[in-house]
């Protein structure tokens, strides 16, 4: 079947002559403005005016990675049950009555974010900033709504990991990965702690982050920064600011001492893999240009047909059936790198030493200028190529601001990766592709038999009542 | 690649309350948008000076366009024994064309900051392509060689293939995957629609170029080739680029005759065994047919049941009163030779049972007329509300005009499609319900180790 909006059918709807010229002649961009409401409520505006339809997003600069230790998934827990009941509104309401409006909403927890969306005609706005800024401060919850709402993500568990065999494996990895820092605890919580998530640990949770000092309003659309700074004012201003809510302050690493490896066996893992990880910077936290040579040395690496890797492993050597890996840096204390080939024949060892053969390569010799330029243009192109859809321009300066970053920093990013030379993604290549604080990954396509041959150890099944 | 998506790792999984995927995948034309929008987009029908027609929106605000085109006969037009062949060409047309060899072929797409890319349905093999203005023509030639002079060079060949052999070794596996093919497998015997499109291992493994270039001949022609172009071009140059790219084709595609088909009758269950947590359900029956009278009152009646996210009355009863699963939907689609109502569950083993009764039970209530004016309204308001989220994007415009030309719709449709839902009665959407929820006639595939005992043949 077609599918719609895929996002790498995107086009584009910005000025682009960035493309064919220079990636950062970003006059014809619009630009957003931010302002900050009297309670501490910060404001993004992105207008775009092609149709009369608004992107409306809170952000909460709250996410998994600040959850209590032995409550993990209360952040997406709490998610789900934002849609319950307010003063207002009544139970399973809140998406009902923007259904009648005409909208769609929805909403996405992350390690760092918790975001709520929706999309609707402009004449609605107001009414959908009403709704959401109710349930900011106003949230009812019954015992037996939430218990129902937690079968509901057990069930979301195992749709998304427990019968996902790719998705056990990163789960596994992750875990090994940050031997301190909550990053390594999965987002939708571990099954015996979610099991256990109560209605006092969501609004524990919410009391403690949920207010306009602690939200990130951001609307794209058919509108202008003055009716959204009058409406916002009108609603979410008159919350009060919470004066308890917390700078975040999360467990750090300790040095990295030693490459760890995770084999997972999974008699349906299809074709077996191999995958890497690597602790980065993020682009909070790098120093200025490292997180952009990065972007680009994973693009040179990882991404498509033309990249060194699937070069390397697909077309030349024929180990591998396919190829990735990209750069995530969108987060708060560090980022990440990650790498995987899908083995054409099974011999994993052999595609690992190509692998290996290749990042040595680059951390030797770095990279040419042509592959560089051809990097450049393709991230500045994709930049432009998504500023044609509203919710993805929303969800950019959204998810930046959400973590610390300005929105001039969002804009100037395709200057910045023109900035980067030869040399820093050389420099990059060699800090951070650091085996020490790499986790190896091995998906077999064997039953599980870790515990001595003959006896299969059944998988981590979750068995929840409630 | 397939591969690479279902294979792909997410360090920093972002987890929503309800993911996209597991919504039901309203596709195309009936969807398509209207009218405040129409207002401000143009849509003039173009004809070449060699005789294409093509549907044009000039938005020259912006240096660029998007181009969306489809060759009737997708994956149904795979000869016998080498189902796949639709979707083995769709991987093979940036592998090298011309004188261009793979990659060659790639860096240049890439130095010219073309995007270029084809996926196959049931139906129709579609094309994509985005240019920059002063990249346009030679872009064009680009897309061109890809559509009439493709290699399908051995080596390039030989590496798909291993591409194509590790996703199916891995959709096998996969319970979604695997329930929607026996889901078709079954519904559909005997006719082109049961076979998977992405083929088999059998026959993915035995695939040669000239398979591929057979393939591409007798679809890759004028008299079924519909195109809809956005952007920064006017009527003039956009009939000369409709000659460059497509004036060489063949007149007249060889297509192998497709019967009209219906699911079949008298209700079938089916479970495959995998050893999973959770199963994956899929159900459906036979739907009316695109320009069916009663095909409108069909779509509002799915957003009703299963299409409306939150707002249907499936995620109601399985989901928020009950916390069965996280995602239960379902959908109208309508295909050139057939027309399907589906949905899909996805429950924990022993509660599957279950939830297939509730569902069951939720469709004969709505066959017995248990449907209120409230739900019509609320369903109509949506419907009507939303459509100009439908083109609030380039890229959405194209698809949603391509669709409409692939239905047999000419670009008024998008003027009257709110008119029509407006249209739709209680009386309609009784009769409709009547019509369509046999549930007699419910074919349901289920992948897991499920508990069934309680759920009920048809």
């Amino acid at each position: 079947m077609l599918k719609l909006g895929a996002s790498r059918l995107a086009p584009y709807v910005m000025a682009m002559l960035m493309l064919a010229t220079a990636p950062h002649s970003a006059s014809a961009e619009p630009r957003a403005t931010e302002f900050k409401l009297s309670n501490g409520m910060e404001v993004v505006v992105i207008p775009d005016h092609r149709a009369p339809v608004v992107t409306h997003m809170v952000w909460y600069k709250v996410g998994a990675a600040d959850e209590p230790h032995g409550v993990s998934g209360i952040a997406h827990f709490l998610e789900h049950l934002m849609f319950k009941s307010t003063d207002k509104i009544a139970v399973g309401e809140f998406s009902k009555i923007i259904s009648r409006l005409g909208g769609q909403d929805n909403a996405f927890t992350g390690q760092d974010v918790t975001a709520y969306h929706q999309r609707i005609s402009k004449d609605q706005l107001k009414t959908l900033m009403e709704m959401e800024a109710d349930r900011m401060t106003h949230l009812r919850l019954t015992n037996d709504e939430v218990a129902t709402e937690r079968q509901v993500i057990i069930e979301e568990r195992r749709s998304r990991i427990d019968n996902n065999p790719t998705a056990r494996l990163d789960e596994q990895m992750n875990a090994a990965l940050y031997l301190s820092h909550p990053y390594g605890v999965p987002v939708i919580g571990w099954a015996h702690e979610m099991a256990k998530l109560s209605r006092d640990d969501a609004l524990r949770f919410y009391k403690r982050y949920y207010a306009p000092n602690n939200a990130i309003l951001v609307v794209a659309g058919d509108v202008t920064p003055e009716e959204v700074k009058r409406l916002a004012e009108e609603t979410y201003g008159k919350l009060p600011a919470n004066p308890e809510v917390e700078t975040r302050s999360r467990p750090q690493e300790p040095p990295h001492i030693a490459p760890r490896r995770i084999t997972l066996k999974d008699p349906r893992a299809g074709n077996a893999s191999f995958h890497r990880y690597y602790i980065t910077p993020s682009y909070v936290t790098a120093k200025p240009g490292d997180a952009e040579a990065l972007d680009l040395l994973m693009k040179i690496l990882a991404d498509g047909s033309t990249s060194r890797l699937y070069r390397k492993l697909v077309v030349e050597d024929k180990l591998a059936a396919t190829t990735g890996g990209d750069y995530s840096g969108a987060s708060l204390d560090s980022g990440a790198i990650s790498l995987y080939a899908v083995a054409s024949n099974g011999d994993l060892k052999a595609v690992e030493d190509d692998v290996d053969a290749v990042l040595n390569e680059v951390r030797k010799n770095g990279v040419t200028e042509l592959e560089l330029e051809r990097a450049k243009k393709a991230l500045t192109a994709s930049y432009i190529y998504s500023s044609d859809n509203q919710a993805s321009l929303a969800r950019r300066y959204g998810w930046s601001v959400a973590i610390g970053r300005t929105i001039d920093q969002v804009e100037d990013w395709p200057a910045a990766i023109v900035k980067v030379t030869p040399e820093d993604v050389k420099r990059v290549a060699n800090e951070y592709l650091d085996a020490h604080s790499s986790v190896t990954g091995w998906l077999l396509p064997e039953a599980d038999d870790s515990n001595g041959a003959g006896e299969q150890v059944s998988q981590p099944v979750v068995h929840t009542r409630s | 690649m397939v591969a690479a998506r279902s294979l792909r790792t997410s360090m920093h999984a972002v987890l929503g309350r309800l993911s996209v995927a597991s919504l039901a995948v309203l596709s195309v034309a009936f969807l398509a948008t209207l009218s405040t929008t129409a207002n401000a987009m143009k849509i003039q029908t173009v004809k070449s000076p060699g005789g294409i027609e093509a549907w044009l929106v000039e938005e020259h605000a912006v240096p660029m366009m998007a181009m969306r085109f489809a060759f009737d006969g997708g994956s149904s037009q795979d000869p016998a024994g080498k189902e796949g062949v639709a979707n083995f060409v769709t991987a093979m047309l940036d592998e090298g064309a011309g004188d261009l060899k793979s990659q060659d072929f790639q860096e240049r797409m890439e130095d010219l900051s073309m995007r270029m890319n084809y996926e196959e349905a049931k139906d129709a093999f579609y094309g994509n392509f985005e240019t920059l203005t002063e990249n346009r023509d030679e872009s064009a030639k680009l897309l061109k060689l890809a559509l009439t002079k493709p290699r399908f060079d051995d080596d390039a060949v030989e590496r798909i293939r291993q591409q194509l052999l590790a996703s199916l070794a891995y959709a096998k596996r996969d319970p979604d995957k695997v329930a929607q093919n026996e889901w078709y497998a079954v519904a559909f015997a005997g006719h082109p629609y049961a076979r998977p499109s992405n083929g088999t291992e059998e026959t993915v493994a035995k695939m040669t170029g000239a398979d591929l270039e057979a393939y591409r001949k007798r679809v890759f022609a004028k008299d079924k080739l519909k195109v809809v172009a956005v952007g920064d071009i006017t009527p003039e140059q956009f009939g000369k680029l409709l000659d460059e790219v497509f004036g060489d084709l063949p007149a007249k595609a060889d297509l192998l005759p497709v019967a009209k088909t219906d699911p079949v009758h008298g209700g079938r269950q089916t479970v495959v065994d995998m050893d999973v947590p959770q199963s994956v359900a899929v159900f459906g029956l036979g739907a009316m047919p695109r320009k069916d009278p009663d095909f409108m009152a069909a779509f509002v009646l799915n957003q009703i049941i299963g299409g409306g996210g939150f707002a249907s009355k499936l995620m109601e009863e399985v989901r928020e009163k009950r916390g069965l699963a996280y995602s239960v939907y379902t959908y109208v689609y309508p295909y050139q030779h057939t027309s399907i109502f589906s949905g899909g569950v996805a429950t924990r083993n022993d509660m599957m049972g279950q939830s297939l009764d509730i569902i069951r039970e939720e469709l004969q209530k709505m066959a017995n007329g248990e449907l209120s004016q409230t739900d019509l309204d609320n369903a109509k308001s949506y419907l009507i509300g939303s459509y100009p989220l439908r083109f609030d994007t380039n890229a959405k415009i194209a698809s949603q005009l391509l669709g409409l030309q692939m239905d047999g719709f000419g670009p008024e449709y998008v003027d009257n499609r709110n008119a029509m839902v407006a249209a739709v009665t209680l009386d309609d959407l009784k009769r409709v319900a009547k019509r369509l929820l046999d549930t007699n006639d419910l074919i349901v595939t289920v992948v897991g180790k499920p508990a069934l005992q309680q759920a009920k043949k048809g």
